[in-house]
């Protein structure tokens, strides 16, 4: 596989509804703000590009079927190579691995992965009925299809499991909702506090309105190039941002689509087959998930996405990275739920399995110099979400992972505060970041890390 | 004093509009003009009927209707799911049919939805629960009744529950549903 490098992107303005624009001219604002970024003019860098990769998750919001080709076209890119991509929530993420194919495998040189989501097209109660199709229609739809209600029973079971509280999980909303307030692109800009999460109204018990993301219409767009793409697009004039950004990373994983068929392993299985190099190597965790296990907590059950820690993992392996926490300087990964944020911290291994809510609790995942208005006993140690995530800057769900892409692109680049006006959200010398993009309950993961060069 | 909505709620609907404003002349500054002009939204209906089967697993809903809750069960493992599979996903071994009708059960995970998706809004507020059945490697997503919804707790896990069976069954898995032993 060849060195990828992702030199550009852009996020179009998310909001609840953009009935302004159609979801092909809200795609072209991501693509146009990525090849004004390094200075090209449409035809010039159209004219370069090898081909695309599309990314949105549902053909019932739009109500439009190939809706992918319709952009290709508004785009100008046909009659380049292009495919779309679906994987639920994991859509944006997936999109930008099978862009990194595209270059890796030596396909391409240059690659455009581009997203969205128009979400605002029918009422929010159909909304959910469409998301919740996304689990099996035979036998869970019908009990009462509701995601919200998906994530809940996961929490109820995370708690029960690990004594989570549901103050842990409102820092998250508390962390995300404040880190959005110094991002334009953010959809949802508050500050809050752990009363105002606990005080919303309840959607799904335990898990309240703030803990919960919410709908949007959105897009995104990433580029992605090979050495050979870099110097193409050089010789015709682009201005590219050095240090490059380098993918080192690729990860994904699988789970059942119904939670309930999921596996209760034991504990030897959990070692040999899910534990991170760093969980096998410490003698203290080998006895603290010994102590777990004696105590009757089973993997992954439905407190925890094995498809997640199976990204991890993989990721991990490919980047050489063997303390995650250590040693990334920032995630940016999907917490469409405040719980689903927690779950992710222990399926990436930035704490052990049963810790997430101390961890969410402790500060290791804020960031410095923000204030939170928090009692947080522990330094920042790894940003997770700087930009917001998903539950303050919106999720049109297409385009989050590519979201995620892109504001890391920026985070490596030490660029955010050209792209955001303000610098708050700058992690302090940021050389290397994961994102990470999650479907229904687990189903779809995927985790890819980004490095800064030199 | 409770606590009253301050908006109305939202919907679509209202009148039909014939006429769409537009300029009377198309003169280079009326055109120029458009570009400030807000989009034009409309309704488009959209219903549509399946025809969807159950196919392989077709004899776990005849079970329902006849008030026997079925399993599958790998005939190498025994490895048993509470839902219908007829493929075990370690083997591949086609499964066999087993009645776990009279097994204790007890809850695993639960929520009480306050919101949800439109075809189950005016149900709301409702228990969904993931069960644990005696001997049963899996768990199974089902409604739990017998509960205040407004009293929701954790203790609510591990509370043996006992599954009960609609008499006119609609083929659907809420043909069966839980409800505390008492």
């Amino acid at each position: 596989m060849r060195p990828v490098y992702v030199i550009s992107g852009g996020v179009s303005k998310f909001a609840k509804a953009r009935p302004d624009k159609t979801f092909q001219a809200i795609i072209k604002e991501a693509y146009d703000y990525a090849i004004q970024d390094i200075g090209l003019d449409f035809p010039t860098f159209t004219r370069l590009a090898d081909g695309s990769v599309a990314s949105y998750f549902s053909d019932h919001f739009s109500r439009q079927l190939m809706a992918a080709i319709m952009a290709q076209d508004y785009l100008g890119l046909c009659p380049k190579p292009s495919h779309r991509v679906e994987g639920g929530g994991a859509t944006g993420g997936i999109c930008f691995q099978e862009a990194w194919k595209s270059v890796a495998s030596g396909h391409m040189d240059i690659c455009v992965a581009y997203g969205f989501e128009t979400m605002s097209h029918v009422e929010t109660w159909k909304g959910n009925e469409f998301i919740a199709l996304a689990s099996d229609i035979s036998v869970d739809y019908p009990v009462g299809g509701f995601y919200s209600g998906y994530y809940a029973m996961m929490v109820t079971r995370h708690m029960k499991e690990f004594g989570t509280t549901v103050e842990q999980l409102a820092h998250v909303s508390v962390k995300n909702h404040m880190n959005a307030y110094h991002n334009p692109y953010a959809q949802k800009r508050n500050r809050l506090s752990i009363q105002d999460v606990r005080n919303a109204p309840m959607v799904a018990w335990p898990l309240t309105r703030l803990d919960i993301c919410v709908m949007s219409d959105g897009a995104a767009a990433s580029i992605l190039v090979s050495e050979e793409g870099l110097h193409k697009l050089e010789a015709s004039g682009a201005k590219i941002a050095r240090p490059l950004v380098k993918v080192t990373g690729i990860g994904r994983g699988t789970d059942a689509m119904r939670m309930a068929d999921r596996p209760h392993m034991d504990y030897d299985y959990f070692m040999d087959n899910y534990a991170t190099e760093q969980e096998k190597n410490s003698e203290d965790t080998r006895s603290y998930y010994r102590k777990l296990w004696d105590h009757g907590t089973r993997y992954p059950g439905v407190h925890s996405f094995r498809a997640g820690r199976t990204a991890g993992n993989m990721a991990y392996k490919h980047a050489g990275i063997n303390d995650p926490i250590n040693d990334l300087d920032f995630v940016e990964l999907h917490d469409a739920y405040t719980s689903s944020e927690i779950q992710t911290y222990e399926d990436m291994g930035l704490c052990r399995y049963g810790e997430g809510g101390p961890f969410a609790a402790s500060g290791k995942a804020f960031m410095p110099g923000i204030d939170y208005n928090l009692d947080l006993k522990d330094e920042p140690a790894c940003a997770v979400n700087p930009s917001g995530g998903l539950i303050a800057c919106g999720h049109p769900v297409g385009a989050t992972g590519l979201m995620q892409a892109v504001f890391a692109t920026w985070q490596l680049q030490g660029s955010i505060r050209k792209h955001f006006g303000d610098d708050a959200l700058q992690v302090n010398n940021a050389r290397r970041g994961a994102i990470h993009s999650h479907a229904g309950t687990g189903t779809y993961v995927s985790i890819s890390v980004m490095e800064r060069e030199g | 004093m409770a606590k009253l909505p301050s908006k109305r709620e939202e919907t679509l609907g209202g009148y039909i509009v014939h006429g769409v404003p537009f300029p009377v002349t198309t003169d280079p500054e009326s055109l120029a003009f458009l570009k400030k002009m807000a989009p034009i939204q409309i309704e488009q209906p959209y219903s549509i009927t399946y025809l969807h089967s159950y196919g392989q697993d077709s004899p776990w809903f005849a079970g329902l209707a006849n008030k026997k809750l079925l399993a599958s069960q790998d005939p190498q493992t025994g490895y048993t799911y509470a839902n219908p599979r007829a493929a075990d996903m370690f083997t591949g071994n086609e499964t066999n049919w087993i009645d776990i009708t009279e097994r204790s059960a007890k809850i695993h995970a639960f929520t009480v939805c306050h919101f949800g998706s439109e075809e189950f809004l005016p149900e709301t507020p409702f228990v969904l629960a993931l069960v644990e059945i005696e001997g049963v490697n899996t768990l199974l997503l089902t409604r739990l009744m017998g509960v205040d919804p407004m009293e929701a707790n954790l203790d609510w896990i591990d509370m043996p529950v006992k599954p009960s069976f609609l008499r006119n069954s609609k083929l659907k898995p809420t043909d069966v549903y839980f409800s505390p032993v008492e």
